[in-house]
């Protein structure tokens, strides 16, 4: 029994080098395959028909009574919207730069959670709280905290002096503010993938670099970033997407507004679909679903061909 | 990884098997409803009817109200109100629950373009056959008509859309209710010298409120051009156009230019704006007179310091845009129709209208026969009833076209804001009802 587990999960990464591998595992499996019958239908029910019957909806004009064919007029709707290039706009620097911050924050908090420092347990932890948080809950939470005039960061800014912006309200401001509390509330996530990278690094090459004479930046650049790679690479991929398909928090705080100078696609095809144009929102989602697939795919391929030439 | 060829081949006809099963089910599951409402009549049975409102103060006091007094008379019919939020979010859960087949017995929801965007020949039941519908109004009933069915019965009172403004200051600094746009904006000007005052409240925290510059100012278009929203309708007319139609749009930039505004115009919301033009924080809000009864409920000594006048247009005696109340309305494939029947019956006489009256205050004209007024009603809705008496009202286009995009607030919210102008927000706006016109298969988009 451990004996055929242990030799699978070598197998499995193999196999996508060795598709002629596949046959002899299969061969050796422990459980009949009825046993997988639950997941399939369960997985082909809910994900592959629905996935596959939208492209195909995509190209109708439907009701839940009846759909009319009118092949890509929901695309040429879709992309000729006024607002649709703002928001795609926005959704690309929505996405770049949370998942850079995420990356940039996520490992500096890393390794100074790593280090030699008091109350390193309770820190972390507090990192990591934000996450635990419903997007929503912090949604709400900090558009209070973020009001122009009764807002604590305002009011907080106004004892110094200062008169705080609208931080959700101003149209140029309002992405942005949005965008930090993704940041604020995914960071916790990067920091802990980044730590897990952190500690599985093995000590004897910081032993090794410290006896060439190597100082704690030297250590920094030439040990662990290298070595953080993998974990790069996944934070910056579940970042990337999470941020490509944002909703909860931009929902929550502006409604993609003031105008449309927040409107993300999530948030476009959301407005679409609450006015009834279903075929229109499903040409939406399928233009999401191609753009994540078409930035996510080429970067995962990207980032992990390195990590192999390394 | 190993698996897939394998499990694609076993899984795909069992996920047909599984959805044609879900298929017979809902199939069997809505049968017997069906032969229940089409069956016996109402019986003493103990019923519990649900009832879906929107969480506006005034639509859940109603429902309370009138189910409450129902129950009084009828101990075995109990109901169950369930809220869910207003607006386009509102919309989207009516929508969903009615085409899944989950809706309530009963639920209230927006007479006029919205009502047909439902679909109510499929969605709903009809009730040409409620014996009282006799007493409804025909103005109503145009509004709840969809292929020759008549579908709601009226849940309110008509509603006027138009500047609410505060009493006390246009008596302090002298002014007059204006008849023009021209007369309006000079007010404007003094109450801005004058006091502390905002002249114009906006409020864009709640997107939906930027709206009323356009949609209350529709009776003053329908003045110059009696045409215009069947025009409208058939592609013919657009908003940017110019004058009259565009006149909605250039008001609120004039407004938003002339540094008018309220200070948090961008935060506030509809209870804030309302708290504003009754204590004088704000001078004019355009608004329905529904939000009276935010008005009572916050504000409850200031009651009579709010009027009402109509969007001034270009010339005098700017005619008052009236909303149709929404309606009631019952789900084809409602198990309770006959109880839900009856109690709507019940809801169409003058004794539910005093139901109303004492459960909400007097809110406007009620769209049935023999309902009336109570002689003491608040100064806004005193305001009101000179422009139905002298006919001088006309009717919101959602009533005449059933042509309404879903982004008008988002573009007047950028209009006041200064991020669009006028003409550019218009024909924004032209494209975006193009949309709502192809959704519903209308002839000539």
């Amino acid at each position: 029994m451990t004996d055929t587990l242990h030799a699978r999960t070598q197998e499995a990464p193999a196999s996508i080098d060795a598709p002629d591998r596949t046959r002899k595992a299969r061969k050796r499996s422990t459980y009949p395959m009825w046993f997988y019958a639950p997941a399939g239908v369960i997985y082909g029910a809910l994900f592959v028909i629905p996935t596959f019957a939208s492209f195909y909806f995509a190209l109708t004009r439907w009701t839940i009574f009846d759909s009319e064919f009118i092949g890509l007029e929901n695309f040429t709707t879709f992309f000729a919207e006024p607002y649709l290039f703002e928001s795609l706009l926005n959704t690309l620097f929505y996405a770049t730069f949370t998942s850079g911050a995420k990356v940039v924050l996520g490992l500096l908090l890393a390794v100074f959670l790593s280090s030699q420092i008091i109350a390193r347990g309770y820190l972390r932890s507090v990192v990591f709280f934000p996450v635990l948080v419903s997007a929503v809950g912090v949604g709400v939470t900090f558009s209070v905290l973020m009001d122009p005039f009764d807002g604590l960061i305002n009011k907080a800014l106004a004892v110094f002096g200062v008169e705080g912006p609208g931080w959700l309200t101003d149209p140029d401001l309002a992405l942005f503010s949005v965008a930090f509390v993704d940041v604020w509330r995914g960071v916790g996530l990067a920091t802990l993938i980044y730590i897990a990278g952190i500690v599985a690094i093995p000590q004897e090459y910081f032993e090794a670099a410290k006896v060439d004479g190597a100082n704690a930046w030297h250590r920094f650049w030439h040990v662990t970033l290298p070595l953080m790679r993998p974990a790069t690479t996944t934070v910056i991929i579940l970042s990337l997407i999470g941020g490509l398909r944002s909703f909860d928090l931009i929902w929550t705080m502006t409604k993609g507004g003031p105008g449309f100078s927040s409107d993300v696609l999530a948030s476009v095809v959301y407005k679409q679909y609450q006015a009834g144009f279903y075929g229109l929102s499903t040409a939406g989602n399928v233009v999401l679903f191609v753009l994540v697939a078409a930035i996510i795919i080429p970067l995962f391929w990207f980032l992990n061909r390195k990590e192999v030439d390394q | 990884m190993p698996f897939t060829f394998n499990r694609r081949v076993i899984a795909l006809p069992a996920v047909f098997a599984v959805s044609a099963l879900g298929l017979a089910a809902c199939s069997t599951a809505s049968s017997p409803s069906a032969s229940d409402s089409a069956g016996a009549g109402v019986s003493d049975e103990p019923v519990e009817l649900s009832f879906l409102v929107d969480n506006a103060e005034v639509t859940v006091g109603i429902a309370e109200a009138l189910t409450a007094a129902y129950t009084e008379a009828h101990p075995n019919v109990t109901f169950d109100i369930e809220q869910r939020p207003g607006g386009t979010e509102g919309d989207n859960i009516v929508k969903t629950r009615l085409q899944t087949g989950d809706m309530t017995d009963i639920f209230v929801y927006n007479s006029g373009s919205l009502f047909q965007a439902l679909a109510p020949s499929k969605t709903l039941l009809p009730l040409d056959d409620v014996e009282n519908m006799s007493a409804v109004s025909d103005t109503f009933k145009a509004g709840v008509t969809a292929d020759g069915g008549v579908y709601g019965i009226p849940a309110g009172t008509a509603m006027g859309g138009g500047i609410l403004y505060n009493i006390p200051l246009y008596e302090e600094l002298g002014l007059e209710v204006p008849t023009t746009w021209d007369e309006f904006m000079a007010n404007n000007e003094v109450i801005a010298e004058q006091s502390d005052a905002a002249p114009v409240v906006q409020t864009y925290g709640e997107t939906w409120t930027s709206q009323l510059f356009v949609l209350g100012d529709f009776a003053n278009v329908l003045a110059v051009d009696p045409e215009w929203a069947d025009k409208y309708t058939a592609n013919e007319a657009k908003y940017a156009d110019g004058s009259p139609a565009i006149d909605g749009f250039q008001h609120l930039q004039d407004v938003a230019d002339a540094g008018y505004l309220n200070k948090d115009f961008a935060s506030a919301g509809l209870s804030d704006g309302m708290r504003m033009v009754a204590t004088g924080e704000g001078a004019h809000y355009p608004m329905l007179t529904f939000a009276f009864s935010e008005l009572q409920a916050n504000n409850p000594d200031n009651l009579n310091d709010v009027g009402l006048f109509a969007i001034p247009g270009t010339s005098g005696d700017s005619p008052l845009t009236t909303w149709l109340s929404p309606g009631y309305y019952i789900p084809a494939t409602s198990e309770h129709a006959d109880a839900a029947k009856d109690f709507l019956n019940w809801v169409a006489t003058p004794e539910a209208c005093d139901v109303q009256t004492e459960a909400v205050g007097a809110q406007g004209p009620y769209f049935v026969d023999g309902c009336t007024l109570p002689e003491d009603v608040p100064q806004m809705v005193a305001d009101m009833l000179p422009y139905f008496d002298a006919g001088n009202t006309g009717p919101a286009l959602e009533f005449l076209s059933p042509v309404k995009g879903p982004a008008l607030e988002n573009i007047m919210v950028e209009v006041g804001s200064g991020i669009r102008s006028a003409q550019d927000g218009a024909a924004l706006y032209d494209e975006d009802v193009k949309k709502q016109a192809q959704q519903l298969g209308l002839e000539g988009w």
